[in-house]
């Protein structure tokens, strides 16, 4: 399947207001402990490791993932309303691979 | 062959039997077999004890949510939540969430920022068994807190 | 004394037409399997944000537009929005006179692709087919489901319940042991349900991925040791229908999340 991020923003925040956001990233999430069951092979790791979630260039969060992630990582947290702004959203695949998301605020 | 090798074989044999054969009753059929060590409480808190630069920790503050069973080990919704007004002076700095029953104790950190205005992360974890979660806090004045929970995990009945 | 005799037949009457209903196969009112779910399972279903079988439905938007195959169609140039679906799914299987049989969702999609867009069937456990059959029936999410199982579709559906109450595997099981005999009880440490397909596809927290009703079925199967037939083959098609047609009134979830 392929590695396709969703994100949710909110379109619309007061200032200072909390909003959540939530995203889900696509991902098997192998953890590197599973045997092929027709050739007895382990599957090699291959996990998304880390997140980062900035505001208009700032980080806000990041996440450092280790297999006992569940596959499809979603990850929601909070962050206050300041202005109006981008929130970037990156997921690094195992081998370096950079998934990109973004989404508006519009701030009042 | 002798005698003397079998029974030295048969020895070994039961040895390693011995070593091995709980740890590998326990995972047969979670999915979560693994060829590595098992984590253990104890690994568990070396791992957070390194984590925090040895810092002495205190219960609270932190709170693990986590459903009291979970319906199925490979995905279990996980909530961190710690106590902190998340201003630029007083705010919570990173979190190491660990478990004391998987195939090894890390699970998640985050590196979080006053820009969150509270301090609260959910995600889905997997859980190999029945065990604890723990979760550490260092605050931005250095000082550590710690939280846990412990979930049932059940093994179902219907696999499909 | 005549008088009493009269009471105590008609008491007997009502207590065999008590009895009858009691045996009648026709049950109340079927709970879904999102009332058998924990709190927490639920209300990963009740977000469609936190819900991971959206990440399929964001597919089936896309191949919805997507031009593909020979006739340089898209699902969209015949059909138009999306909406155009909504209820479509409620009466499927559905008998097809050209087929001669019932035609599950998938069926129909992988007609439509071969016949009007000239494109290659899709798998039936492909991510495409998962997604386009999850966004199709999410159109009717709410509504109950309405097959019918009369002409045509009869003697099929007379052949779905044959499978749902024939014991088959070493376990010498059929459907209904645990479906219709003990639903709400615990198989070890697993919930029993009504075993109903209006949240299918489902999103599986034993999968960790969508999963179509019929890849439960083999599930279901191979747990009491018996042959699973192949996904989309006549006999599990039957069989979707007489589940279908069981849980006639029961909204659809779909895309729903279970353990």
């Amino acid at each position: 399947m392929s590695k396709k991020p969703r994100v949710k923003v909110p379109k619309q925040a007061k200032a200072g207001e909390l909003i959540q956001l939530k995203t889900l990233m696509s991902h098997v999430m192998e953890t590197g402990n599973r045997k092929d069951s027709k050739t007895g092979k382990l599957i090699p790791r291959q996990i998304i490791n880390k997140f980062v979630c900035k505001f208009n260039g700032k980080e806000v969060m990041s996440a450092e993932l280790q297999p006992a992630i569940a596959a499809n990582p979603y990850i929601a947290f909070y962050a206050k309303a300041t202005e109006s702004g981008t929130f970037d959203f990156e997921w690094t695949e195992d081998g370096g691979e950079v998934i990109k998301a973004s989404g508006e605020i519009t701030v009042s | 062959m002798s005698t003397k090798s079998t029974k030295t074989a048969v020895l070994e044999r039961r040895q390693v039997l011995k070593g091995v054969g709980f740890g590998a009753l326990a995972l047969a059929g979670t999915g979560l077999a693994s060829r590595e060590a098992l984590a253990t409480p104890e690994k568990a808190t070396e791992y957070l004890a390194k984590m925090t630069g040895g810092a002495a920790s205190k219960e609270g503050r932190v709170t693990v949510k986590l459903p009291e069973i979970a319906e199925n080990g490979r995905t279990v919704p996980i909530t961190i939540s710690i106590d902190s007004p998340m201003t630029d002076n007083d705010y919570v700095k990173s979190v190491f969430v660990v478990a004391e029953g998987n195939p090894s104790p890390e699970v998640i950190s985050f590196t979080m920022s006053p820009a969150m205005g509270k301090a609260e992360v959910s995600t889905r974890m997997r859980l190999g068994k029945t065990q604890n979660v723990r979760a550490a806090a260092i605050m931005s004045d250095g000082s550590v807190f710690t939280g846990t929970k412990q979930v049932k995990v059940t093994i179902g009945g219907c696999g499909g | 004394m005549k008088y009493t005799k009269y009471v105590a037949s008609a008491a007997g009457l009502l207590g065999l037409g008590a009895l009858l209903v009691a045996c009648s196969p026709a049950e109340p009112k079927l709970e879904s399997g999102y009332d058998f779910a924990t709190p927490e399972t639920q209300a990963m279903q009740d977000d469609d944000f936190s819900n991971p079988g959206f990440m399929w439905v964001d597919i089936g938007a896309e191949e919805w537009a997507t031009v593909d195959g020979e006739a340089g169609k898209s699902c969209e140039s015949c059909h138009g929005d999306l909406s155009t679906m909504k209820g479509v799914t409620t009466s499927y299987p559905k008998y097809n006179a050209d087929d001669k049989k019932m035609r599950a969702l998938q069926h129909q999609i992988n007609n439509c692709r071969t016949e009007q867009m000239k494109a290659k069937a899709w798998k039936w456990e492909s991510d495409q087919m998962l997604g386009m059959s999850a966004i199709i029936k999410n159109q009717s999410k709410g509504m109950p489901l309405n097959v019918s199982i009369k002409g045509e579709a009869a003697p099929f559906y007379e052949k779905g319940k044959e499978f749902y109450f024939q014991r088959r595997g070493t376990l010498d099981m059929a459907c209904k042991h645990c479906h219709i005999d003990y639903p709400g009880v615990k198989i070890r440490a697993e919930v029993l349900s009504n075993g109903l397909p209006n949240g299918f596809p489902t999103y599986r927290l034993k999968w960790q991925k969508l999963g179509s009703l019929h890849r439960r079925f083999r599930g279901c199967n191979s747990n009491i040791r018996a042959e699973p037939y192949e996904r989309g083959s006549e006999e599990y098609t039957n069989l979707e229908l007489f589940l279908t047609h069981r849980a006639n009134g029961v909204a659809v979830e779909s895309p729903s999340v279970r353990k």
